[in-house]
């Protein structure tokens, strides 16, 4: 009974593969017919692009903070030095203007260059780990912003205004479906074994000759190197950035998602980047502005001048209980260490179901924690 | 005296008061990883909210210094063991990640809270009549003093209770073993309480008093004072009280000195360098010992 139905999931699940590719044609299909044929209003459009780009940061984070069950504050750091290396080439080196086809070049060169700096917080974790990393990746996002403030020639503490908006977004729907791309098949693929051994076990994965120093290495320049092409996009939608929009609560941020969406987890990352930029959104007055317009006037002025004067606070006192609740409540977020099947590739299927019947059937056993 | 002596005299006294008040917030933190092994990364925005109770106490309250340093001690104290039952509580058997998030969450909601209600930075009352001195040219005033001396009565205070008395018997004890320990009858919840007690009522003290020195306050203040707290701990060897207090004035002593030589600036790079530096060659600090990992 139970293995006729494994089989009959199993051949739906052939069918469905072939979905997927697709699902990504149509994607990219509409990725290009929004903003042409105005399919939504521009606000709607933002929201997309800053969807997309948190979807990458989330996912490039899950593989440090998730698969390889470090804690590194260090994304917004990244963020910024692929922000600021491809502001400064499309503004300074690269003629965008006349080839608007090499701002791609400028944020491939922002992610390589935050891949670089991915290495000087990939060597102290050979050593450290756990609270005293988290710590190595907080003290990198503190220099690194105190070093952009101190260096007067790309704006210091004033940052960078008047930088093109050069990020659409078929351009977002590409980056994100390469970075997805890239860090399933990491995952799935030798190093990705390594990276989950270290999480469970770092000296026992050690021992199985696991040689840990280049998996870390591999899974903190991949990590900040998607943190830098998100910057590079990120930048390029905002079209202004200062060091003061790459500090601790923007790596706070991308911490939520990850952990509400689910650690070690592709498909958590997209559910909670999706989730949480969208709720964000959905937190402002004019929603609110809108659910209360039946309301009669003599009611609804007063209510609606409120929420415009301080919903702005208010939803940051929210934001952070939630994550509280969540952790406390939900400690395994939407997705945590399951994934969706389609991400998942053939010869894993069968045993990632024995791993989740296992769970499911002892679900105390601290051996599935991470 | 010279120029230049009168000159380091009178840093070295800044230095001082800076450190005292990192020395009382950093004690929060050492405590609290000694005892549970967690960053309590929510500490500073306490140290935060006891300079707006300073506020209140002074300006609705309208009472001298000594009852709202108390008043201050007191709720913050509440503050932090209400902090530990609702938030850390549910969490202690759950994997150590899920902590640190969670204290980062209560962090910024305090944060955010406080500014919620409070939206534009307060100006505490000046509380003591400050007289200044002249020491052969060093320009010493009350306030420096009044604040160093209790800082520094306040950390030996914590020091005798840690090593003198059953409460501070049984957080050694706790830190030690936490599986055999409850077993010999020392009540852990009430023990982690109280250490969280004494953390965040230090944490007041050290409000009230950065209150005074530096009168304008505002909600995002505990942020990058927490975090100086925090490298202080680390530099002395988390965990342990008397590195905490070490490390606090090495930190204040290096960043007054970096102020007075650098444009101020560079003052959080070179702390968060510091530490950087620090982690990779001596990773458990100065009076820390290394742990050693059995598999």
């Amino acid at each position: 009974m139970k293995s006729s139905a494994l089989i009959e999931t199993r051949e739906w699940l052939a069918v469905q593969r072939w979905l997927l590719p697709i699902l990504v044609l149509i994607g990219f299909g509409l990725a290009f017919a929004i903003p042409e044929y105005g399919l939504f209003n521009k606000y709607v459009q933002l929201v997309m692009m800053y969807v997309g780009i948190n979807i990458i940061l989330a996912a490039s984070l899950n593989l440090v903070n998730g698969y390889m069950g470090e804690f590194s504050l260090a994304h917004a750091g990244f963020m910024a030095i692929g922000a600021y290396t491809s502001a400064l080439l499309t503004m300074r080196v690269l003629p965008v203007a006349e080839y608007p086809g090499l701002f791609p070049l400028a944020v491939l060169a922002g992610g390589l260059m935050a891949a670089v700096f991915g290495l000087i917080v990939a060597v102290p974790s050979f050593k450290t780990r756990g609270d005293y990393l988290a710590l190595i990746t907080l003290a990198f996002l503190m220099i690194v912003k105190s070093l952009i403030e101190n260096i007067d020639a790309i704006g210091g503490p004033r940052g960078i205004p008047g930088i093109r908006k050069l990020t659409t977004l078929p351009w977002v729907f590409f980056w994100v479906v390469v970075s997805l791309w890239v860090i399933r098949n990491f995952v799935y693929s030798k190093y990705g074994r390594g990276v989950l051994s270290i999480r469970e076990d770092e000296i026992a994965s050690e021992l199985m000759s696991v040689n840990t120093r280049r998996v870390k290495f591999l899974a903190f320049m991949l990590s900040s190197f998607f943190a830098g092409i998100a910057g590079g996009l990120f930048a390029h939608v905002l079209q202004f950035i200062s060091p003061r929009v790459f500090d601790i609560i923007k790596s706070t941020d991308i911490l939520i998602m990850v952990y509400l969406g689910g650690i070690a987890s592709i498909g958590g990352s997209i559910l909670g980047a999706t989730v949480y930029t969208v709720l964000l959104e959905l937190l402002r007055p004019s929603t609110f502005g809108a659910l209360l317009s039946w309301l009669p006037d003599m009611l609804f002025d007063p209510l609606n001048e409120y929420f415009i004067r301080h919903l702005g606070v208010w939803r940051m006192v929210i934001m952070p209980l939630a994550l509280v609740l969540v952790m406390i409540f939900w400690p395994r977020g939407m997705m945590g260490l399951r994934e969706f099947r389609w991400f998942i590739p053939k010869r894993d299927l069968d045993a990632h179901q024995h791993q989740h019947h296992a769970e499911r059937e002892n679900p105390h056993d601290p051996s599935h924690r991470p | 005296m010279s120029e230049g002596i009168v000159y380091w005299l009178q840093q070295l006294l800044n230095a001082l008061q800076l450190g005292s008040i990192y020395g009382l917030i950093a004690l929060g933190y050492t405590m609290v990883y000694g005892i549970l092994t967690m960053i309590n990364f929510a500490h500073g925005d306490v140290f935060m909210i006891g300079a707006f109770f300073c506020f209140l106490a002074a300006v609705y309250l309208g009472l001298p210094f000594a009852p709202v340093l108390l008043l201050t001690m007191i709720g913050t104290a509440l503050l932090g063991v209400a902090i530990e039952r609702l938030a850390y509580k549910p969490l202690r058997h759950a994997p150590r990640v899920s902590a640190i998030i969670t204290a980062l969450g209560v962090g910024i909601f305090l944060e955010n809270f406080t500014l919620a209600l409070a939206p534009y930075p307060k100006h505490i009352p000046a509380l003591l009549e400050n007289s200044n001195w002249n020491l052969g040219g060093v320009s010493v005033s009350s306030l420096q003093i009044i604040i160093i001396c209790l800082s520094l009565g306040l950390m030996f205070l914590l020091d005798y209770v840690v090593h003198r008395t059953p409460v501070g018997m049984a957080m050694r004890a706790i830190s030690w073993d936490k599986t055999f320990v409850p077993l010999m009858g020392v009540p852990v919840d009430w023990v982690i309480s109280a250490t969280f007690a004494i953390g965040a009522a230090l944490a007041g003290a050290a409000g009230t008093m950065y209150g005074l020195a530096y009168p304008v306050i505002d909600p995002y203040m505990g942020i990058m004072v927490g975090w100086k707290a925090f490298i202080s701990a680390v530099v002395g060897g988390i965990g342990n009280i008397r590195g905490a207090m070490i490390g606090a004035f090495i930190l204040g002593g290096v960043e007054i000195f970096v102020a007075a030589f650098l444009p101020s600036t560079y003052r959080d790079f070179v702390a968060f360098a510091l530490l950087l530096i620090l982690l990779i060659v001596r990773p458990y600090g100065i009076l820390g010992s290394p742990r050693i990992q059995k598999v």
